[in-house]
Parts: structure tokens; sequence; C-alpha cells
């Protein structure tokens, strides 16, 4: 049980797909425009990576080695169509939103990164917490980086509006606001890495360190 | 068939809509593969022949074989089936017949098929291009020719990146800004740059 809880938590913090691994870029900077646009993004993302985490694993024995990409992608496209068409039903002011980045979940290095990476070499309960974790962190990611943009780039969160008067920065919604906010949360993760690090050294070294 | 819809294609994918700086498609790579011109150019080129061919055989598709049958719904799992295929099969052919061409592209032309600019190219023209199930004058064309520019876009901005990229390696930075977040923030300055083109409306 502590390991399946390893599984999920390693996922949200230390290895978070967008700001520790750097992957699966482009639907997060396009989608988060707003935190409504990121929530949806990141649980239909969240479906798909548990979902084709959960088959994969479990079909692992019998895909052969050779053509397992191939395989993989057939079955992560299956769930990206199942969501398109779900989110087309009953979403379809968020899947307007969302545009053409719901179709391409499939080609997220996100979804192929964990089944070759994880799913396709373990058990289908490590591999299902797996894929929520990195799913969770996902969404958790997008949203971060959604609420500075909207907040920002449209003085408001979830559609209401914060704070009268102010001049909302209109570039923060357009495609620089969002590589320069990306560019600058990777900093400071990197930044509290750095100090983590030296910090450690630090300790390690004692008085003796400095001299 | 009218030559301005082509130039308004022309302009409107290479320079207000570049794939890369204002619809983030395929910016895995574009971070990844930027440091140095070289294999910048060699991305580009590679990704710019596969836009072009997959846009012309995921058109075929659409038009003659989803849409016959009423099973659009399929596309997303036949464009990226399609594509992924295409992709061995270029390899195979260029490593057989072009071992110099196979040797400039390395590593970058297996990688294509997951970079999403390709399907996006082939889902964006199966959604501009057709009307209700039916293409619009000069379908064909028109998506061909979004296909190869968009690749032009994205080699443009590989191009340009890489540029100041290699300049940037010399340069005293931060040391928690420095690689990937300071790429961000360049690529942030040259997107605010091409937002200048968006005055061209067509």
């Amino acid at each position: 049980m502590k390991r399946l809880i390893k599984e999920f938590t390693k996922g949200i913090i230390i290895e978070n797909p967008t700001f520790g691994l750097v992957l699966g870029l482009c639907p997060t900077l396009a989608v988060s425009t707003s935190v409504k646009n990121a929530i949806g993004m990141g649980l239909a993302a969240t479906f798909v990576l548990v979902c084709s985490n959960v088959i994969i694993s479990s079909v692992r024995k019998v895909i052969p080695s050779q053509i397992r990409i191939p395989c993989f992608i057939v079955i992560i496209a299956t769930f990206v169509t199942i969501v398109e068409m779900l989110m087309k039903a009953y979403f379809p002011a968020l899947n307007a939103s969302l545009g053409i980045f719901v179709s391409l979940i499939v080609v997220n290095c996100i979804v192929l990164g964990r089944a070759e990476a994880f799913a396709c070499k373990r058990p289908v309960l490590p591999s299902f917490f797996d894929g929520l974790g990195m799913g969770t962190g996902f969404t958790l990611a997008l949203v971060i980086i959604a609420s500075i943009r909207e907040v920002l780039g449209a003085g408001k969160f979830l559609g209401f509006h914060l704070i009268k008067g102010f001049e909302p920065v209109g570039v923060m919604v357009l495609a620089p606001g969002a590589l320069l906010t990306l560019g600058l949360l990777i900093g400071l993760v990197n930044c509290w890495h750095i100090r983590k690090k030296t910090n450690k050294e630090i300790k390690k070294a004692g008085c003796d360190g400095c001299r | 068939m009218d030559a301005g819809k082509f130039i308004a294609i022309i302009i409107s994918t290479v320079f207000i809509n570049n794939f890369i700086l204002s619809k983030f498609l395929g910016l895995c790579p574009f971070i990844g593969v930027s440091k140095e011109t070289k294999p910048a150019v060699s991305m580009g080129l590679a990704v710019t022949f596969v836009t072009t061919m997959s846009s012309l055989i995921t058109w075929l598709v659409y038009r003659w074989l989803l849409f016959p049958f009423g099973i659009t719904y399929l596309r997303t799992i036949s464009f990226i089936l399609v594509i992924a295929s295409f992709v061995q099969l270029v390899e195979m052919v260029i490593r057989k017949l072009f071992p110099h061409l196979y040797r400039a592209f390395g590593i970058y032309l297996p990688l294509i098929t997951v970079n999403c600019a390709v399907l996006g190219v082939a889902v964006l023209n199966s959604q501009d291009f057709f009307v209700n199930g039916q293409p619009v004058a000069g379908s064909f064309w028109l998506s061909l020719a979004q296909g190869f520019f968009a690749g032009i876009g994205y080699l443009l901005a590989m191009l340009l990146m890489s540029g100041i990229r290699e300049r940037l390696e010399l340069q005293d930075a931060p040391r928690c800004l420095s690689g990937v977040p300071l790429a961000f923030i360049v690529a942030s300055l040259m997107s605010l740059a091409f937002m200048g083109f968006s005055g061209f409306k067509f």
C-alpha cells in the first residue's frame, strides 16, 4: 500500500511532468489561458493516462517489443477518441475552447512516455496509481500556469472578476505570456533545487567546507 | 481556386499563425533540438517534408475513406496511424536510397511521429477545408499549401531560435535560468515580435 501511495505522489511533486520532466508542453501552453480550460484539459489527459496505463500494463506480455510503440499509440488513440466524443456530447463549449488540443492528447509525450517507461514493465495496480499521479501533477501544473495567466491577463479567476479598476495585461493570455510564465516557473523550480543542493553540500562539509 | 487565397494561407501559416510561436504545436523539439543551428535546420527540413506529405495522405484518407463510410469519428486514430507508418516508410526509403540525407536527419526523423505539428496540420486541414463533409473549392491544394508552409514556418522559427541560443551559450546567465528557462523567455520575446505580423489581416 505504501508503495502504491509513493507511485501516486511522485508524479505530483518530484517527477512533475511539466516542471520536473518538461514533457507535454504544447497543450500546457495552449490551453492555459483560463483556469476552466486548464481543469478540463487536465481531467481529459488524466482519464487517458489512467486508462491507457491500465490497459497497456495488462496486455504488456502479449505485445511483441518490436511493434510496441504502434500498439501503444492505437490504445491511447482509442481513449482519446472516447474523450473527444464524450466532450463533444456533454461539454460542447469546453470542446470548442480546447479546439484541436483534445485530439492532440494522442501525441502528448506524457502519455506515451509513461506507457514506455512505466506501464509496459509493471503490474496493473502500480500503473493505475502512476497514471493517476502523473495526471494529477499535470492538472496541477496546468492550473498553476492558468491561474497566473488568467489573473494577470484578464483580471479574473475561474471567470469571476477579482480586483476593481485593475487594467489587465492582455499579452499574458496570448502566446508570449504563456512562454514567459512557463520559463519563469521552471526557473523558480530550478532555483529551489539548486538551493536545496547547496544547503546539503554546506551541511555535509560542515565548517571545514568554507576553509 | 484563386491566387489570393493561397497567398493568404502562406502569410498566415508562416508569420501570423506560426505553428510554434502562436499555436504552440511542436514545442518539445523546438526547445530540445534548438541548441545548435545545424541540427535545428535538419529538424526543420524533416518536419517540412513530413507535414507536406502527411497533409497529402491524410486528405486522401479523410476524403475517400472516412467520409464515404461515415466514420469520421475515427479521424484521430486513422491519422496518427497513417502518419506513424508513413514516417517509418520514409525512414526506410531514405536509409536505402539517400544515406547522406539519412545521416543528416539522424534521430530526428523517427521523433517526428510524436511531433504534434504533424498531426496538428492534418487535423486543422480536415477542419478548415471541409464544410459539412464536402471539400471546399481547391481543398486539396489548399491543404497541401498549409502543410508545406506550416513546415516552412517551423523551419524559420527553429533557425531564428537556434541562432539566438548559440549566442546565449557564451553569455553569463543566472544559474537557475540558464538552459531551458532562458529558452522559453527568448521564445516569448520572439513570439511577441511575431505578433507584429497580425497587423496583416486578410
